[in-house]
């Protein structure tokens, strides 16, 4: 038996990112549930939020995000093999969302499977690209996160409605463009605590998103700071190297804790969910995207992304911009 | 070697400035942390977190919402460092 022929490294070479028009602001929220802007403000740090159409699926925003990755990375459909949509929001359960993707985007017979490591699903998802491109299993990958959370929200729940949203992000992976050159995305340092699976749950399909707030915000503030550094000393580099870090847009509160741990004086610190809200699995590369837009972090600069979330599953991993 | 009072309100101090932005000398024992140093829930959380670290005592979530006042966690600490 033969095996494939692998590459020195893998990296990402674009991103792209989609928001749905519809903006939700909190004192639209305010409106309906017994809330005010401050106190939203103060305790998630967001601002207004963006929710999908009626009939704007977690497909159609995935595909809007990938088209415009694919597109700035120069690949056409035809270099691409495995699609990978991290969601935990799915239309349906059967068929998957990523093949369906796939085939909107034009790209012909790809691997394609979606997978939910929740709001860490990109983290989880980039990993496994860098690796199906490292093991030679797949030329060029497609990695979505896209959610439509909305959909799960109890609108009159004041403690989750005023979190969630809805959006995608995507990044195209590929080999790095020498085998000389250092690879783009670092090892990925991840792990599950299923102790704490209560603590975020859909209990079934007739149900809405449940967050034991509190005891999620204690786990976040203090499990993930070893995961970010751990990933960093996996690849390599120095948190004080650090051009920007990326963590899961939950709470700008476990944003700024994590990222006071982290020791990263130079790092842009993502700060997206004041005006995406929480959007799981899509926030990191929706934040990434609209950074590198804004001129933000410059290409080739280290990045940290830490994905985590309900399970409770984490996932940390260095990149190089693109 | 046990921490005097002392030392615990020092440390909570520390923290408290680091967590919260209430400047240490404003933390004094009488204070309750909601109303007289406007602290959160959430920061509540940070604050038992970084205890944690600094004193070795765990806070639990349903132990914290006890704690009303600045002399509420030094006692907790105390008590707690006295049976670990």
């Amino acid at each position: 038996m033969r095996l494939t022929e692998g590459q020195a490294g893998a990296r990402v070479l674009a991103f792209g990112g989609y928001q749905p028009a519809r903006v939700v602001t909190n004192d639209e929220l305010a409106q309906t549930v017994d809330t005010t802007d401050e106190w939203i403000r103060s305790r998630v740090g967001i601002a207004s939020r963006r929710i999908a159409g009626p009939d704007e699926t977690v497909a159609d925003m995935a595909v809007q995000a990938g088209g415009k990755a694919m597109a700035a990375s120069g690949l056409s459909p035809d270099d691409i093999d495995l699609v990978i949509v991290a969601t935990c929001t799915p239309e349906v359960q059967i068929p998957n969302t990523a093949a369906t993707v796939a085939r909107r985007l034009g790209i012909m017979a790809p691997g394609a499977y979606d997978m939910n490591a929740a709001c860490a699903g990109f983290c989880y998802a980039l990993a496994n690209a860098s690796d199906a491109v490292r093991t030679g299993t797949a030329r060029n990958v497609l990695v979505v996160g896209a959610e439509k959370l909305s959909q799960w929200v109890d609108w009159t729940d004041r403690s989750t409605c005023i979190i969630f949203a809805d959006g995608a992000g995507a990044a195209v992976v590929g080999p790095v463009a020498d085998p000389a050159d250092p690879p783009g995305i670092g090892p990925v340092a991840w792990g599950s605590d299923g102790d704490l699976a209560d603590k975020i749950y859909i209990k079934d399909r007739n149900s809405f998103i449940f967050q034991e707030g509190q005891a999620v915000f204690r786990w976040a503030t203090t499990a993930l700071a070893p995961i970010a550094l751990a990933a960093c000393e996996r690849a390599g580099v120095d948190p004080k190297e650090l051009a920007a870090f990326v963590p899961h847009q939950a709470n700008l509160r476990i944003v700024e804790a994590i990222a006071r741990r982290l020791g990263a004086p130079q790092a842009v610190v993502a700060s997206d969910i004041v005006t995406a809200g929480n959007t799981s699995s899509a926030s990191i590369p929706l934040a990434l995207s609209r950074m590198i837009e804004r001129g933000e972090i410059g290409s080739g600069a280290p990045a940290l992304l830490v994905g985590f979330g309900a399970g409770m599953c984490y996932a940390a991993q260095v990149i190089t911009v693109p | 070697m046990a921490m005097t009072e002392q030392d615990i309100l020092e440390g909570l101090g520390e923290i408290i400035d680091e967590v919260a932005g209430v400047p240490a000398d404003q933390v004094t024992p009488e204070k309750t942390f909601v109303d007289d140093l406007d602290i959160d829930s959430l920061s509540m959380v940070e604050i038992a977190v970084a205890a944690q670290d600094k004193f070795g005592v765990e806070i639990p979530d349903d132990q914290l919402k006890d704690l009303k006042t600045v002399q509420d966690v030094i006692d907790y600490v105390r008590r707690a460092g006295v049976t670990a």
